[in-house]
């Protein structure tokens, strides 16, 4: 995070507007303006005092267990017959996921700002849990807002944020995915604009949040440029994500942007393909419009109601996308492929078998797209890949789309 | 004069205050949306505030979310919004219709495009609940420009400090949103209206709508002897919601009982500063 950020940078954005080229900004009810200002205030306070840093990296190191290692895959190089392939553990970090560091960096801030109470929503329960995780740590009550059909296919997750001490509540609207759990919570903090803080999961919402959570998630590029230095000598040739609304993504990618030898690949959603009317494409089949605070590209029909994403897996089942991923997108910088819910299925299997890590459905999607390039590219060539969750809590899903009755 | 204005200058010579219900567009269905409508003024509207639908409404309770959703499923889109002002501005050239909704399907329609159409529908004014001071250069120079009011929110929060960004480029009234939440939940007390309706009259001379919480005849004749208006939105349509058949469609009670309704919370909205 020491890097300096050069005039004329991919890196110097947002705007004071919170705007990445035209996306971001703050689309929010007037009631909630003041406290958004507010959090952007005690944000660009907390940056720019040591002290607040040195606490973050403190919990990073001790609680959270950074830095994640990178690991060379080389069972499943050899098996794909091509580049090779580092996965940056971030699977391994407390509580499964890399949504951790950016709540250990939300909740620091909640208490600069005398907050009581914390809310969250959640898809596949990742973010949830990393909520509850750091709620209990700090003694903070905690609401999850969940989409009643991910309760429903997320359980071991839902039981363990009850575990924690959060309060869990499903929420009915809409097709009860993340999208509508992100609308519940918007509901709950601007009828608790007093003492709340609501740590948002992924780099959306109103701006200052896709800078925020990015900043926090940044740890990721930063030690994976360091790690892939001491390991190769120098830095990959493609960098790998998955993508929903794209924290873990911007995350790998943001230390990455002004090394432009570097190619950045997000991978998408497709669900049952991106030619059909369930998926979670939103770059490759969306169209930019403003939801959930942000201007963003946005799978929406032609009278701009918001369409239902899908995906096998409930950590990408949205939407939207984070603004800087709609930006990086539009000016080129990022590359944006997709994959369906059968070949991340494959990939799971084949990363479970040759690696002995069970990988989330999730990064089973950038799995997937690196067993589709690897192959392509020779054999001193290196591909990293940001291994974001694991697996544990999609065991129930992949055996049900495998028909296993467990 | 728009007609916004005129309106409130003819209630000011009355010297009494405004009802505005609240009502989504295409809900439950066209027809009785349409015939809703063209019922309100009769039953005591002043104003008439249309609820563009959208299937993300974040600032809305429960009512009104269903409503969105009846809507949508009956067919809704904002060039219908536009179609049903067009149809009731054939027989009231006088009531002002206030569109209110979310900023996606008007970004969808295009903004510019949107302003030009709504004005020629016979519209008078925008709420959009999503589009703060900030990023509101997005709507005022197109709107403006088709003599279109921008309504503002002005909320509990919104301190001294932020109201004049706030009111900056509002016009038609302004709107206070009295509690801190989502519409049909809970309600301001008078004491609460005291101290914060003051605040805004020293910061504008547009005439102050009371909206969120306001439910019953006594919240609404509260509201408007205390401000200029008072706005009921999830009261008529839990009144809407009662009538309708167990698959959401209407009943042959459900355009009188609502208007029935209006009419209560015109009585007392009408009386209200005589019988303080």
């Amino acid at each position: 995070m020491n890097e300096t950020v050069l005039p004329n940078s991919l890196r110097s954005g947002p705007d004071s507007r919170g705007r990445f080229g035209e996306f971001g900004g703050r689309f929010v009810a007037e009631t909630l303006m003041p406290l958004v200002l507010a959090v952007e205030q005690a944000y660009e306070a907390a940056k720019a005092d040591p002290s607040f840093q040195k606490e973050l990296d403190y919990y990073l190191k001790d609680y959270v267990g950074r830095p994640s290692p990178l690991w060379f895959a080389e069972r499943l190089t050899k098996a794909l017959g091509g580049a090779k392939i580092y996965f940056k553990r971030d699977e391994l970090n407390h509580t499964g996921a890399h949504k951790i560091n950016s709540c250990m960096g939300q909740i620091l801030l909640a208490k600069r700002m005398g907050k009581t109470r914390i809310i969250a929503e959640t898809g596949a329960g990742q973010h949830g849990v990393a909520t509850a995780t750091v709620c209990a740590l700090f003694g903070l009550p905690c609401t999850v807002y969940m989409g009643a059909t991910d309760v429903a296919r997320q359980s071991p997750n839902v039981f363990r944020m009850k575990l924690l001490g959060a309060e869990v509540k499903p929420v009915t609207s809409g097709a009860g995915t993340l999208k509508d759990a992100m609308n519940d919570a918007l509901r709950d903090w601007v009828a608790n604009v007093e003492d709340t803080f609501y740590i948002i999961g992924t780099v959306a919402g109103p701006h200052p949040y896709p800078m925020m959570v990015r900043d926090f998630q940044s740890v990721i590029g930063e030690e994976s440029k360091v790690q892939m230095r001491e390991a190769e000598g120098r830095l990959p040739d493609v960098a790998v994500a998955c993508i929903g609304g794209g924290s873990n993504a911007m995350g790998l990618f943001h230390p990455y942007l002004d090394d432009t030898a570097v190619r950045l690949i997000g991978v998408e959603a497709a669900g049952h393909g991106v030619d059909t009317h369930e998926h979670a494409a939103s770059l490759s089949r969306g169209r930019p419009g403003v939801l959930h605070g942000n201007r963003t590209y946005l799978l929406q029909n032609e009278d701009g109601q918001i369409q239902e994403a899908h995906s096998i897996s409930a950590g990408l089942d949205y939407p939207g996308i984070g603004p800087e991923h709609s930006w990086l997108h539009d000016i080129g910088r990022v590359e944006y492929a997709s994959v369906t819910d059968t070949e991340a299925l494959e990939a799971f299997q084949l990363c479970t078998r040759t690696e002995g890590i069970i990988p989330a459905l999730e990064p089973a999607h950038a799995i997937a797209h690196v067993a589709k390039i690897a192959p392509t590219m020779d054999k001193d060539q290196i591909i990293l890949m940001n291994l974001c969750g694991r697996g544990d809590k999609d065991i129930f899903t992949v055996a049900a789309a495998l028909g296993v009755s467990l | 004069m728009s007609r916004i204005a005129a309106r409130f200058a003819a209630l000011k010579a009355e010297g009494r205050g405004a009802l505005i219900p609240f009502l989504a567009a295409w809900d439950p269905d066209s027809n009785t949306s349409m015939e809703l409508l063209r019922g309100l003024p009769a039953a005591g509207a002043d104003l008439i505030e249309i609820g563009c639908p959208f299937t993300d409404p974040m600032a809305d309770g429960p009512t009104v979310q269903l409503a969105s959703i009846r809507a949508l499923k009956a067919g809704a889109s904002m060039a219908h919004t536009l179609a049903m002002v067009r149809e009731f501005r054939r027989e009231d050239d006088t009531t002002p219709i206030i569109l209110m909704g979310y900023l996606n399907p008007i970004d969808s329609y295009g903004i510019e495009r949107f302003t030009t159409d709504a004005a020629a529908s016979g519209v008078d004014g925008l709420i959009v609940v999503d589009l703060p001071s900030e990023e509101a250069d997005l709507l005022l120079p197109y709107a403006t420009a088709r003599g279109l009011d921008v309504i503002r929110l002005v909320a509990p929060t919104t301190d001294t400090d932020r109201l004049p960004l706030v009111l900056d480029g509002s016009s038609g009234f302004v709107y206070y949103v009295s509690i801190t939440g989502v519409t049909g939940k809970t309600t301001a007390s008078a004491a609460q209206l005291a101290e914060a309706i003051p605040k805004i009259r020293q910061a504008t001379n547009l005439p102050i709508a009371i909206g969120f919480g306001v439910r019953t005849p006594a919240q609404a004749a509260e509201a408007a002897r205390q401000a200029d208006a008072a706005v009921v939105g999830s009261a008529l349509l839990d009144t809407l919601t009662s009538t309708l058949d167990e698959h959401g469609r209407a009943t042959n009670t459900t355009v009188r009982s609502v208007l029935d309704h209006v009419r209560t919370l015109a009585d007392a909205v009408r009386t209200a500063r005589a019988s303080v």
